[in-house]
């Protein structure tokens, strides 16, 4: 029994780190319709803007109020590199979907070469709060806090997303934007400025997985975000595309799934299930479990 | 897609009429054989003893330099079978390393773990990597556009899980796999036969080059750029795109994974060539060369492993270590300087190397044009 | 025309893929009451509003002059052109299918305006019962009448609607054409409309479409009126137009155009 909810809560650890870097990309691909290679490079700046924050900026540090503002400059960070990767280099591409995609795909070789080159190719340890190396006792489990912290942190991140996109007026433009772009300009709306914002959410998103993750695996590489990459988008296209609530579903399914089948199989079963479930999920529902068809 | 109006393709015989020209009509009747020269000259390379200090680390007939520019052939040869998806027909997979991959693992798992002999191991190894294509093909293409670049990556991605977790102790995992070299014809063994590797691998282009040009001049072909173009033209026409598409990924699939079996003799076995890194390289190849030209994409190949190979010489040269550190560590860094100069590509080049030719040619017809 | 046209189109010629859809085509917009924009399907009557709005795809390429009043507007991002008073009512209506029907009224409303709800619930009181309900599951009419209803909350100075009345049941068509009748007493209307009752009973000034040029302009009464000619321009007589047509008892849409081109 304790191994099922100490499995259940590292899938829903590893789901929460889907989730916060698929939520991203599934809004920027379904308002903008750019498939984002860069995605796992926002999550490697937020891991090292974080990991240099405690150990250098004034005020932070590995520990306590330090310790959030730390996070909060590595969350900084991955925002700005977002907002700047979309005006600079995907808004002059707008609506040439393969180029943004090839663009995405240069920049996502090119900054992981630049983190590599900065701090090179081998993990650093990552300095964190102590209470998250301790354990809490859940039912009987031991969990380690960090995991917990992980689970928190996405399900208020996927609370916010829905206020956001439920009450405000960009979130309503963002909605209706993932339905029919054109429409939204169509009514006087410059939709751009809401491809920046969404831009600048999945950056600031996926630097916070960055940033949590590194606190939950002790360390940051420059090789994280991509090998995260991967799965967070087989999560958007079994999600769907475009629908945060479909990420959040998805992302369950695919860590408890991996988190089971490589634990009771053997490791990395639990990887191939998953690829095994997008195949699925395409043949019987080409527009995943909620949102818009994945096409075009 | 750019479309890039024939220049790289040569002449039809039909195109010979302006012989009234005699300087012109010189040129335009050696233009056809130009690809035939450039073999010949590949061909009779190994047998110079040039020394091209900077280019190349020894002569060009030492081993070294042979394995640098057969690895260089291969993936020529494997970006022009990937531009039959993403510039001929405009698909863009993220999955191609895989079959790859399977023609890499394949022919060394066949001849080291289960004794094959090479020809067997090859043939079965190309034969199943079709296979596979197929398959696999028939459920991604499913999807379009960016939809299937996403499932053709999960699929990769499977490869490259099944190769590192090293099931049974087939893949080596991690370390990869040596070619156990006493099942090998002994011509392809010992670093004084990488000579004959070297021309296995300009066969294997040749062969690709050879396929591709056959194909995309077919009728099959034209279908292939109806669908780039515009892929409800097809479906109007009463075509049913799903079977050109799969017979375009079949095709390729089976010819990366024979480029694996070439690449396996050349290297062996390592879990490098399952990473989703190479299929991103594969579409640079190509993009740096020109989607959708005879030789563009043949020419990044050859240029992006030179210079994946070089760079990493030249970043730790004496010129870039005296750079301040924040020059000289990016710069040592080969993809950084190759991801740089894709995204600079893409926005300044996009029909790659081979539309400088064109971009060049006004200039060099004023220049001819002089008395 | 000795009045100022509210719009004038010159010379356009749009080319989608290769393809050239609209080879110089001119023609102007009556600054009062409803002009039709008429034709064979596949002519390219909404190619020509799509261009207007700045709608053309990426793969197009569009040549001439668009003026509306003293201002070019070629060349200008559609959200610009629509705040600036060109209200767009799409082909196939286009409400965003998974907002309610107050999100897609609220999706209309601008900064430094006030929406004119009151006038678009007048006009339209279905809209403000069902505000609460997923414009997907309105039915076709009702879709219609939300389309037409979010672009009215501003002000506009011309509209263009696209075959409002496709697909709709005869009665519902009456509602459309009524609304629309309406609608056009206070602003210039550009209209695209394959049922000819509709047009008869709406229209002004026709403008036709022929293979990407004009094939006939004038007044539109006078056009239909004239049997042969709609036959040849539009594949339809406009002798099969119902008499009970101007009626109240409902307009019939134009039947079967592939049965009609072979009679």
């Amino acid at each position: 029994m304790n191994t099922v909810i100490l499995l259940t809560l590292t899938g829903l650890g590893l789901a929460a780190l889907y989730f916060l870097v698929a939520s991203g990309l599934s809004l920027v691909f379904g308002l903008a319709d750019v498939l984002n290679f860069a995605h796992g490079l926002f999550l490697g700046v937020g891991a090292y803007a974080t990991w240099w924050a405690a150990g250098n900026l004034p005020g932070a540090g590995p520990d306590g109020f330090g310790f959030v503002l730390a996070v909060a400059f590595g969350v900084l960070a991955g925002t700005v590199v977002a907002v700047l990767v979309e005006l600079v280099l995907i808004r002059p591409l707008y609506s040439r979907t393969i180029e943004q995609v090839l663009v995405t795909v240069g920049l996502s070789l090119a900054g992981v070469a630049l983190l590599q080159a900065t701090w090179g190719a081998d993990a650093r340890p990552f300095d964190r709060p102590a209470w998250t190396r301790e354990v809490t006792s859940i039912l009987g489990a031991k969990v380690s806090n960090a995991l917990l912290l992980l689970i928190i942190a996405a399900v208020l991140v996927l609370g916010g997303l829905l206020a956001f996109l439920r009450f405000t007026r960009y979130g309503l433009v963002i909605r209706a934007g993932v339905e029919n772009r054109e429409m939204v300009t169509a009514l006087g709306i410059d939709v751009r400025k809401a491809f920046t914002l969404v831009f600048a959410i999945g950056g600031a998103a996926a630097a916070l997985a960055g940033a949590l993750g590194g606190v939950y695996f002790g360390t940051v590489s420059p090789g994280q975000g991509g090998s995260l990459l991967i799965f967070a988008f087989i999560v958007v296209v079994i999600g769907g595309m475009g629908s945060v609530v479909g990420s959040a579903y998805a992302a369950v399914v695919v860590g408890l799934l991996q988190q089971f089948v490589n634990y009771y199989g053997t490791t990395g079963l639990g990887d191939l299930c998953v690829v095994g479930l997008l195949a699925v999920v395409l043949l019987l529902r080409p527009q995943g479990l909620a949102g818009k068809v994945a096409t075009a | 897609m750019t479309e890039v109006k024939s220049p790289e393709v040569p002449a039809p015989p039909a195109a010979v009429p302006d012989e009234l020209t005699p300087g012109h009509a010189r040129w335009h009747g050696l233009r056809p054989y130009l690809p035939l020269l450039a073999l010949v000259v590949a061909v009779i390379l190994p047998y110079s003893t040039v020394n091209l200090p900077g280019v190349f680390e020894g002569p060009l007939n030492s081993p070294g330099t042979l394995q640098l520019l057969a690895i260089c052939l291969v993936f020529g040869g494997l970006a022009a079978g990937y531009d039959l998806l993403f510039g001929r027909t405009g698909m863009l997979s993220f999955g191609h390393a895989l079959f790859f991959a399977v023609g890499v693992y394949g022919t060394a798992i066949l001849v080291t773990k289960v004794g094959l002999p090479l020809w067997q191991a090859a043939l079965f190894t190309v034969v199943g990597g079709t296979i596979l294509a197929a398959l696999l093909g028939a459920v991604a293409l499913r999807t379009v556009g960016i939809a299937f670049a996403m499932v053709t990556l999960a699929f990769a991605q499977v490869g490259a899980i099944l190769v590192a977790r090293n099931f049974g102790g087939l893949t080596g995992g991690e370390e990869g796999l040596t070619l156990d070299v006493s099942g090998l014809p002994s011509a392809l063994v010992g670093v004084a036969n990488t000579v004959n590797l070297y021309w296995l691998a300009l066969a294997y282009l040749a062969l690709v080059v050879f396929v591709v040009h056959r194909v995309s001049m077919s009728p099959t072909g034209r279908v292939l750029a109806g669908l780039r173009d515009d892929e409800r033209r097809i479906g109007v026409l009463g075509l049913d795109p799903y079977r050109f598409k799969l017979v375009a990924f079949t095709l390729a699939g089976g010819l990366a994974s024979a480029g694996g079996v070439v690449y396996s003799l050349l290297v062996g076995a390592s879990p490098h060539v399952t990473s989703s890194e190479l299929t991103l390289s594969l579409l640079v190849m190509v993009v740096l060369g020109g989607p959708g030209t005879r030789w563009g994409p043949v020419l990044g190949g050859i240029l992006y492993m030179y210079l994946d190979h070089r760079l990493t010489a030249f970043g730790s040269s004496d010129a870039v270590n005296s750079l301040p550190a924040f020059l000289s560590h990016p710069l040592s860094q080969p993809l950084f300087v190759l991801g740089t100069v894709f995204i600079l590509a893409v926005y300044f080049f996009p029909g790659g190397l081979a539309s400088l030719r064109t971009r060049l040619h006004p200039l060099l017809t004023t220049l001819s044009r002089r008395p | 025309m000795s009045v100022e046209p509210i719009l004038s189109v010159e010379n356009l010629s749009v080319r989608i893929a290769g393809l050239h859809i609209l080879q110089g085509v001119s023609f102007d917009v009556a600054p009062t009451g409803v002009t039709v924009l008429l034709g064979r399907n596949g002519v390219g009557k909404t190619t020509t509003l799509r261009a207007i709005v700045g709608l053309t795809p990426r793969n197009g390429e569009v040549r001439g002059t668009i003026r509306m009043g003293a201002q070019s507007l070629l060349a200008r991002p559609t959200h610009r052109l629509v705040r600036g008073g060109l209200g767009y009512v799409p082909e196939d209506r286009c409400v965003f299918a998974g907002l309610t029907v107050a999100e897609n009224l609220r999706l209309a409303e601008r900064r430094g305006t006030t929406p004119a709800y009151d006038k678009v619930f007048a006009l339209f009181p279905e809209l403000d019962r069902r505000g609460r309900q997923r414009a997907g599951s309105l039915s076709g009419g009702q879709q219609q009448m939300l389309a037409i209803g979010r672009v009215l909350l501003n002000d506009n100075r011309l509209l263009l609607v696209d075959e409002p009345t496709k697909g709709l049941a005869p009665k519902v068509v009456t509602e459309v054409a009524e609304v629309l009748e309406r609608v056009a007493e206070s602003v210039p209307v550009l209209l695209v409309e394959q049922n000819l009752a509709v047009v008869r009973r709406l229209a002004k000034d026709a403008v036709v479409l022929s293979a990407g040029r004009v094939a006939w302009t004038g007044n539109a009464q006078d056009l239909l009126l004239e049997t042969a000619l709609t036959k040849s321009l539009l594949g339809v007589g406009s002798g099969e137009v119902p008499a009970s047509a101007r009626s109240e008892s409902g307009l019939r849409a134009p039947q079967s155009r592939a049965k009609d081109g072979a009679a």
